[in-house]
């Protein structure tokens, strides 16, 4: 019975250990299609053409040049290399301008061939129309309509996912912000986690010990949207009024409200591994005449590197996948950070902001699955780095 | 009012048993709290009545419509020309009904000098070709641009009423919620941002807009909005099958009496009478 009893406790154990490889795997896999949809899908939105007067020879556009011809930021045919015309943009919406009921008819059958024949007398105008509504045989131009280039996704300075009728997949201001905002969050933790860690290890007495860790471990359990708050309504005033800033809303603010947040994992984990710092190495120490400071700077930091490493790993991971309070004091400004007193935006916040109402399937919903394979991209390789370091530590020490 | 929500999915899943017809409405989330507040009112004077509200947003309600999937779809635009071609594939004659308006006030901080903007001003302002306030008559101060997040139905209205549907600047500040935008335009004084004419409050200064080059201009309230002289309001529809008006319009009925419109003025729109 007992030996049953065994057995199935090991094949339970060995069950859930595969489950949940298998479980991670397939999110990573699901994350994976998703996102690379993106790649298959067309510039210009799903159904529609942008149709030009036959003798228009423009035939290719990019996602920034429609986005430039529709907001009426590039005037002139001869940017493309076309002839000295001027653009005239035309939207399904703007039919009622240029055509009465009657002409269109009581269920708009008639609505195809009057924007058909309208653009065929217009030599600079683009239509963006569906594609079912073009009547066979019309004489029209239409652009090309490439699918999106990873290119133009990984680059692309612009994050417009919502244009039409060729939305901007540009996530290099995402990553950017998020790493950028990371990296400070990381360089204002690092310092004050690890003189806690050393003072609560090594300095304080085990009555202080007893309270502060505790109240540090509280911090962890702060919800995020509680840290966010408390940022939108001290942090982002506090500093527009220590730095002058037109807006408070900023990458400080974000790095400020990070660094919190990853604070007590930083201390806690880098706490343990310096009380876990062999005896007999403290005594070696202090027996061959070094000071207490010494011994802390030369002999305990040294040898519990890898467990703060890994400390600073996860507060790191934190930080990068930090969504709610991010979202709340940044600015969400989708534009690549040149200072840390700009707003930016991240990839979590975006994610979180907009996945909610981006149409499953589509391409704005892939553009976000992608933003997610990036994310994890990002963990992955700060994980790899820090079994690195902590490998080569190791080897040293041996 | 929780409470009152679980009654009513309660009676609508007591509907589904029985024989009666249930009214089923879906669509904009802009108005799904209002539609809930009258479908409440509407099942208290007739409990024999029966109503499913859901949202999903105005596309989706639209899109239900001639799937049969909804008798009433509730929008927050009008209908687009291109439902209007699936609506005529299948010679369905779509009802029109506004039940009320919402107004868009445009807000600066309290400090701010300037008072009134035109609307080619606002385009400019939040496509970022306008960056200082001395531009329009105001301090020398950068201008900082709050505006919602891209899935809100409201940053689309704003974008097709205000900027022509041209997109916004890149560098834009979104904002999660109304509520974000009030709390940054109050703390940072060369803000400038939309909101629904029912979140106006002391700690913000409502713009007057101009629509005709500068030639009038009007503040936002409830009467300017139903009189017409505020510009920025859009009308909040509901759309319904023509064959199948005798089983909606008792409900469409209550929603335009006096008793509906007032709990429209409670909701923080504006009436439609």
């Amino acid at each position: 019975m007992k030996r049953f009893l065994e057995k199935a406790v090991k094949w339970l154990l060995t069950a859930s250990g595969f489950v949940t490889s298998l479980v991670i795997l397939l999110i990573i896999g699901f994350l994976f299609t998703e996102g690379a949809g993106l790649f298959r899908e067309h510039v210009i939105e799903d159904g529609y053409v942008l149709a030009l007067n036959s003798e228009n020879p423009v035939r290719e556009l990019s996602a920034a040049d429609i986005k430039a011809v529709f907001d009426e930021d590039v005037t002139n045919w001869q940017e493309f290399g076309g002839p000295d015309l001027a653009i005239e943009t035309f939207r399904l919406e703007d039919a009622d301008d240029y055509f009465t009921e009657e002409q269109l008819g009581p269920q708009y059958e008639n609505a195809g061939t009057l924007i058909a024949s309208l653009v065929g007398s217009r030599p600079g105008m683009v239509a963006f129309v569906p594609e079912s509504m073009i009547p066979d045989g019309a004489r029209l131009n239409f652009i090309e309509d490439n699918t999106i280039s990873p290119g133009e996704v990984f680059a692309g300075a612009e994050w417009f996912p919502t244009a039409t009728p060729a939305p901007l997949f540009g996530m290099w201001p995402l990553l950017a912000g998020t790493l950028w905002v990371s990296l400070f969050a990381i360089l204002f933790a690092l310092p004050f986690g690890i003189s806690i860690a050393v003072y609560m290890a090594e300095v304080a007495s085990e009555k202080v010990r007893n309270i502060l860790k505790p109240i540090i471990e509280l911090l962890n359990g702060i919800p995020s949207v509680v840290y966010g708050f408390f940022g939108l309504i001290v942090i982002v005033p506090l500093l527009q009024q220590v730095f002058g800033l037109p807006v408070g809303e900023s990458g400080l603010a974000g790095s400020i409200v990070l660094a919190i947040m990853a604070l007590p994992t930083i201390v806690t984990v880098a706490e343990d591994a310096m009380r876990n710092c062999p005896r007999s190495l403290r005594e070696a120490s202090l027996a061959l005449g070094a000071t207490k400071w010494q011994t802390i700077s030369r002999v305990v930091i040294p040898s519990s590197m890898s467990g703060i490493a890994s400390g600073v790993v996860l507060g790191i991971g934190r930080a990068v996948g930090e969504t709610m309070a991010v979202l709340m004091v940044t600015g969400n400004a989708a534009v690549v950070p040149t200072s840390i007193l700009e707003p930016l935006r991240t990839i979590p916040a975006t994610i979180a902001a907009e996945l909610g109402e981006a149409p499953a399937g589509g391409a704005h919903y892939q553009s976000l699955f992608l933003l997610g394979v990036i994310l994890f991209f990002i963990t992955f390789i700060i994980n790899l780095s820090v079994e690195y370091i902590s490998s080569r530590s190791k080897a040293q020490n041996n | 009012m929780d409470r009152k929500q679980i009654l009513i999915s309660v009676l609508a899943a007591f509907c589904m048993y029985g024989t009666a017809e249930a009214q089923r409405i879906k669509g904009s989330d802009t108005l799904l709290p209002l539609t809930q507040e009258l479908a409440e009112e509407y099942l208290s004077e007739y409990p024999e009545g029966e109503v499913i509200v859901t949202g999903g947003g105005t596309g989706v309600g639209l899109a239900a419509l001639p799937e049969k999937t909804t008798d009433i779809a509730m929008a927050s635009r009008r209908i687009k020309f291109s439902e209007k071609m699936k609506f005529a594939e299948i010679s369905l004659d779509a009802k029109e009904v506004i039940v009320a308006y919402d107004a868009l006030a445009v807000v600066v901080n309290p400090s701010n000098p300037v008072d009134s903007l035109t609307r080619e001003q606002l385009e400019a302002i939040f496509r970022g070709k306008i960056t200082n306030w001395k531009e329009v008559g105001g301090e020398d101060r950068k201008i900082v641009v709050y505006s919602r997040e891209t899935s809100s139905g409201t940053y689309e209205f704003f974008k097709e009423s205000v900027l022509d549907n041209k997109n916004y600047m890149s560098s834009i500040l979104s904002m999660p919620a109304t509520g974000a935008i009030i709390q940054s335009v109050r703390q940072t004084k060369g803000a400038i941002g939309y909101i629904g004419l029912a979140y106006l409050n002391r700690y913000v200064k409502a713009l007057a807009v101009s629509y005709d080059s500068g030639a009038h201009y009007a503040f936002p309230s409830v009467e300017s909005a139903a009189d017409g002289s505020y510009p920025i309001v859009r009308p909040l529809y509901y759309y319904y099958d023509a064959t199948r008006e005798a089983l909606v319009r008792p409900f469409i009925s209550f929603a335009l009496s006096p008793q509906g419109q007032k709990s429209v003025l409670e909701q923080g729109f504006v009436p439609v009478k």
